[in-house]
């Protein structure tokens, strides 16, 4: 996929499709930015370019869901939490495959995708947590 | 003190609760028949000339455009009407542009309420309502809920400050004994560290008893331009200042979530506004949509410093009788949390405090009160301060 694509959340679940995940840097201050987004909200700059995210990070912290809304009925109790991909960089997601016991701050978690698109809209391709 | 920037007049609330067969417009009325027999002075069709209206959502009754609907039920057409909405701060909202209009001279008195309809829907359709105020593309696409958000907020505080579930439970205990004294609450209902302990998990730590209501209410203030509030009232209440500030929607996009940015900024607009500090506050009720978030209430507001809040609620300073109580009303917690209803259900709970009509539960000699709106993650922060005005 070409990365002159627009810095669009729609984007960004096209690029989850071919199993990457995906932020924008901006030109001018250097910072990345995720989601992407077409103006820098550190300088407020318009040349944001596609960048891949590392594909490990830390948890910044999580959650157990038990109560959750009908389509994630099936999954319940299922792990939520916040990576950090760099400093400033981070996206929040589902942990999958690792013990709920053993969730922890700081634990490094990789970025992986799930096989399947959901059928139902906007059926945007999910990226989820595991344990590298 | 400062100079009052709109004047309270009358207050009125519904009793909150699984209200069944009453519906928003209805439960409205509720409210403000109570303020309009609370103020035999007041003409409401004659002196009212405008209504700002907080509400959340339109799915639960499937109605929009609630604001000439409200309008016509309490009898004010055909003056302008307004609905605001920030989530759980959408009365909190309200109140702020209701301010705006008699600080502009557009208006002069106005009635300034919220409503929601909550308690026809099954709990999974109203999580997933509520949880529309999180970012859809990155939380509720991937199954985070608002017990999550703060499940998630509670985690983190937890283990950068060492709180405990035991203080989270502390709040709900304190909440529920408050809720008691108040017959308007949701929950009559005394409970325990243990029970709050033991109660199902939600979103971890949270807890069931960790987490505001699901009800139905309304509630409402009349507001007076300063100069004419005598003409209605000898027990006025002034807003003595006000305060807003937003943050990103994603509760993901913050550097720290371990403090509620947002409530600190605006209770600094709104304590420089009305020229006081947190130390001057008689009596004040914050946002506790969960346990967690009003222990980082007392932080932000300044009642302690931050990562103290666990403490606080320990030494029992804001307990009635305490130094600073909070959430006398029983807060979201007991009384309940129809989400547009609640901020202005809160400056209801500091009128009454004010002017002496708090009941079993009142503060003696209050003279000055604080609120503390939330929407979403604190995506939107409200803070007010009121002081007695005879």
């Amino acid at each position: 996929m070409t990365t002159t694509l627009a810095p669009t959340i729609e984007n960004f679940y096209k690029f989850c499709a071919e199993k990457k995940l995906m932020g924008v840097v901006c030109a001018k201050c250097k910072k990345t930015t995720v989601p992407p987004r077409s103006l820098c909200p550190h300088c407020g700059s318009s040349d944001m370019n596609w960048t891949e995210l590392p594909s490990k990070g830390k948890l910044v912290t999580y959650t157990v869901i038990h109560v959750s809304p009908a389509q994630f009925q099936e999954l319940t109790p299922y792990a939520v939490g916040i990576v950090e991909f760099a400093e400033g960089v981070r996206l929040p997601g589902m942990i999958r495959n690792v013990k709920l016991e053993n969730l922890k701050i700081g634990m490094e978690l990789q970025t992986d995708f799930e096989a399947t698109v959901p059928s139902e809209w906007p059926r945007w391709p999910r990226y989820f947590f595991t344990q590298p | 003190m400062a100079k009052p920037l709109a004047t309270i007049v009358s207050a009125g609330v519904s009793k909150f609760g699984a209200r069944e067969g009453l519906y928003a417009r209805e439960l409205f009325v509720e409210a403000a028949s109570e303020a309009f027999e609370r103020c035999p002075k007041l003409s409401p069709k004659k002196d009212i000339d405008g209504l700002f209206v907080g509400q959340m959502s339109e799915s639960y009754e499937h109605q929009a455009h609630v604001a000439p609907m409200i309008s016509d039920w309490v009898g004010l057409l055909p003056a302008p009407a307004y609905r605001t909405e920030a989530a759980c701060a959408s009365s909190g909202i309200a109140m702020r542009c209701a301010i705006f209009a008699i600080q502009s001279g557009m208006h002069d008195i106005v009635l300034v309420g919220g409503v929601e309809k909550m308690t026809n829907r099954r709990t999974a359709t109203v999580t997933e309502n509520l949880g529309m105020a999180s970012d859809f593309p990155f939380e509720q696409w991937h199954g985070i809920t608002f017990p999550g958000i703060f499940g998630m907020i509670a985690t983190a505080h937890m283990a950068k400050y060492g709180t405990t579930e035991e203080q989270l439970a502390k709040v709900a205990v304190k909440n529920h004994e408050n809720g008691m004294l108040n017959p308007k609450a949701h929950l009559q209902k005394k409970i325990t560290v243990s029970d709050v302990l033991s109660s199902r998990p939600v979103a971890s730590p949270l807890k069931l008893y960790d987490c505001s209501l699901i009800s139905d209410g309304a509630s409402c203030i009349v507001l007076a331009n300063p100069k004419l509030a005598k003409k209605f009232t000898d027990t006025p209440v002034h807003i003595v200042g006000s305060g807003q500030a937003q943050d990103t929607l994603g509760l993901f996009e913050r550097d720290d979530i371990t403090t509620m940015n947002v409530t600190r900024l605006a209770a600094k607009q709104a304590y420089e506004m009305a020229k006081v500090d947190a130390k001057h506050i008689d009596v004040a009720e914050v946002h506790d949509c969960f346990t967690i978030a009003e222990i980082m209430a007392y932080e932000a507001l300044g009642f302690c410093k931050e990562g103290a809040g666990g403490k606080l609620i320990d030494e029992g300073i804001t307990r009635i009788g305490g130094q600073i109580p909070v959430n006398t009303s029983g807060g979201l917690k007991a009384k309940g949390h129809p989400v547009g209803a609640t901020g202005t259900a809160q400056a209801c709970e500091v009128y009454l405090q004010l002017t002496g009509q708090a009941g079993g539960r009142q503060v003696k000699g209050a003279e000055i009160g604080l609120t503390q709106n939330i929407g979403g993650s604190a995506s939107t922060a409200v803070v007010q301060i009121y002081s007695r005005g005879d």
